[in-house]
């Protein structure tokens, strides 16, 4: 596999957000804010995806939904939580069907708060997030180096 | 008779922004039946009235949906204030009517571009969001919030909007006028779009009305449904007639759309003429003792508020309907019959904001 140093894609789920955050995510993909400028592209498809951009906390029906995405998508992998719903739970924390932000069911790597969070604060966010993806990607690829040919387990993990 | 088979479409899908599951029974690329599964984004926020009071409730009903934001909070706004017998300020009512028309237009610009991406039209789509970002950006300079700006509170309205700034904003409209009035042509007269959307997804009259469509799903459909007419807020001084269309396809709600574009700008201009000097709230005491079914026309359709308040500070109950739960039965009708390929534009058109819906 040839090594990915810029251009992720990413992948975008709507948790359980009023959809500000969304309509935001979408904005910094037109002209005016332009993220594709960093080579992101926003994919329909898990697989293809190199950064997980949740918005909205977890509740109890998407929580598997979530958890599924996550797991689909090939290693390495970031995770952006976007809004203050999916850093903690925000306005919604006390909602009975809410169980709090995206760090309860899948490891985030970078918060970006804001409600609705600014399409500046989620470039930001961004551009953290594929710094930390180049980072991951070249210990994954010291990793492969290192323990070409041994046997795998069904995680791709040396066993 | 062709293999009926089950496929499932969403809760996350290339087209859709928010998560909404359908299972599609299929028979030789033709749907016969959909089914709709809501939930994914269910938070209970009306359950909420037990820990926040009235007042703070403003902001939760303003995160009812980040697209609609300031219509909930107009609505749960104005239903409290009848409870409470509370004049507000007329300076207030025209400010509430002038965003609110910003509002309309940023959500219609958002679906016209979406649209647009899914019938394959990239730059379409660009050109929709670049000028839904001017919008935006008046309604930054006058609120400081871009899409959740809550400038409601009970009683009136929070920030103003001078003279110099409304006269540039009329300006920028008349800009942005031009700048639709170019698009139309491409969604209303480009012949591959016409292919895509002649004739897809109708919904007869009579349909539309046993279902209780709503907004201009509805008024696709020729159903003059339109709340604005009820003369809340500033409504009752301007003059607009609800726009309607008779041919009930996907091309008919797209046409209405774009044509509530040009009456949003001609209610502004209205409003902005008219808008009269004065404070821009009133001072509120007590609390709500009784209750209210308020009305208003959002983006999607006609919203319905149900207060009810016993003289605490918490309320007893407040219960929010939004229109595009009243436009899903609506969706799964038009579904039947329809192309596969056919239905992400048609679960586009009736402007579906499942987080409204779901709550």
């Amino acid at each position: 596999m040839g090594k990915v140093k810029k251009s992720p894609w990413v992948l975008h789920y709507d948790g359980s957000s009023c959809n500000g955050c969304d309509i935001e995510v979408l904005a910094c993909l037109t002209p005016v804010y332009d993220a594709e400028r960093f080579g992101i592209i926003n994919t329909g498809d898990p697989l293809q995806a190199d950064i997980f951009l949740i918005t909205g906390g977890i509740n109890t029906q998407n929580k598997d939904v979530v958890t599924q995405l996550y797991d689909q998508m090939p290693r390495p992998k970031v995770v952006v939580a976007v809004g203050t719903c999916a850093c903690t739970g925000g306005i919604f924390k006390d909602c009975y069907n809410i169980l709090g932000g995206a760090d309860t069911t899948i490891p985030v790597d970078i918060y970006v708060p804001g409600c609705a969070a600014r399409p500046q604060a989620i470039i930001d966010g961004l551009v953290q997030a594929i710094a930390l993806f180049q980072k991951r990607s070249d210990e994954h690829d010291e990793y492969e180096r290192a323990h070409k040919g041994e046997k795998r387990n069904k995680n791709g993990q040396v066993s | 008779m062709g293999k009926v088979s089950v496929i499932p479409f969403g809760p996350q899908h290339p087209v859709l922004p928010e998560p909404i599951h359908l299972d599609l029974v299929i028979e030789d690329e033709k749907v016969i039946e959909a089914i709709p599964s809501i939930g994914f984004v269910h938070r209970g926020l009306e359950s909420l009235i037990v820990k926040k009071d009235f007042n703070e409730m403003v902001y939760v009903a303003e995160r009812t949906c980040g697209i609609c934001s300031f219509g909930h909070g107009m609505g749960y706004v104005e239903a409290i204030e009848h409870i409470m017998g509370v004049e507000i300020p007329d300076r207030a009512r025209y400010l509430r009517t002038i965003w609110m028309e910003l509002s309309r237009m940023h959500s219609h610009l958002l679906w016209l571009g979406l649209l647009a991406d899914a019938f394959g039209y990239e730059s379409l789509f660009y050109q929709c969001w670049r000028i839904r970002e001017q919008i935006l950006d008046m309604i930054e300079e006058s609120t400081g919030g871009r899409v959740i700006f809550s400038v409601n509170k009970v009683g009136g309205v929070m920030k103003d909007m001078d003279s110099a700034m409304l006269s540039r904003f009329l300006d920028v409209l008349t800009d942005v006028e031009g700048q639709i009035r170019t698009i139309r042509k491409v969604f209303l007269q480009d012949r591959s779009v016409q292919m895509r959307l002649r004739g897809v997804g109708v919904l007869t009259r009579q349909m539309a009305h046993d279902l209780g469509c709503a907004g201009p799903f509805g008024r696709a459909s020729g159903i003059a449904t339109d709340m604005r007419i009820r003369g809340y807020g500033a409504y009752g001084d301007l003059d607009f007639e609800p726009i309607i269309s008779t041919e009930g396809d996907s091309y008919a709600r797209c046409q209405c759309r774009i044509d509530e574009l040009f009456q949003s700008i001609d209610l502004i201009r209205q409003a902005v003429g008219k808008i009269p000097a004065g404070d821009l709230s009133v001072p509120v005491k007590g609390n709500p003792d009784g209750e209210f079914f308020m009305r208003i026309e959002q983006p999607r359709g006609e919203a319905v508020y149900y207060v009810k308040g016993s003289g605490k500070p918490n309320l007893n109950r407040l219960r929010i309907r939004t229109p595009t739960f009243a436009n899903l039965p609506g969706l799964c009708e038009t579904l039947k019959g329809a192309d596969y390929a056919d239905v992400p534009i048609l679960v586009l058109t009736i402007d579906p904001c499942i987080s409204c819906t779901e709550r």
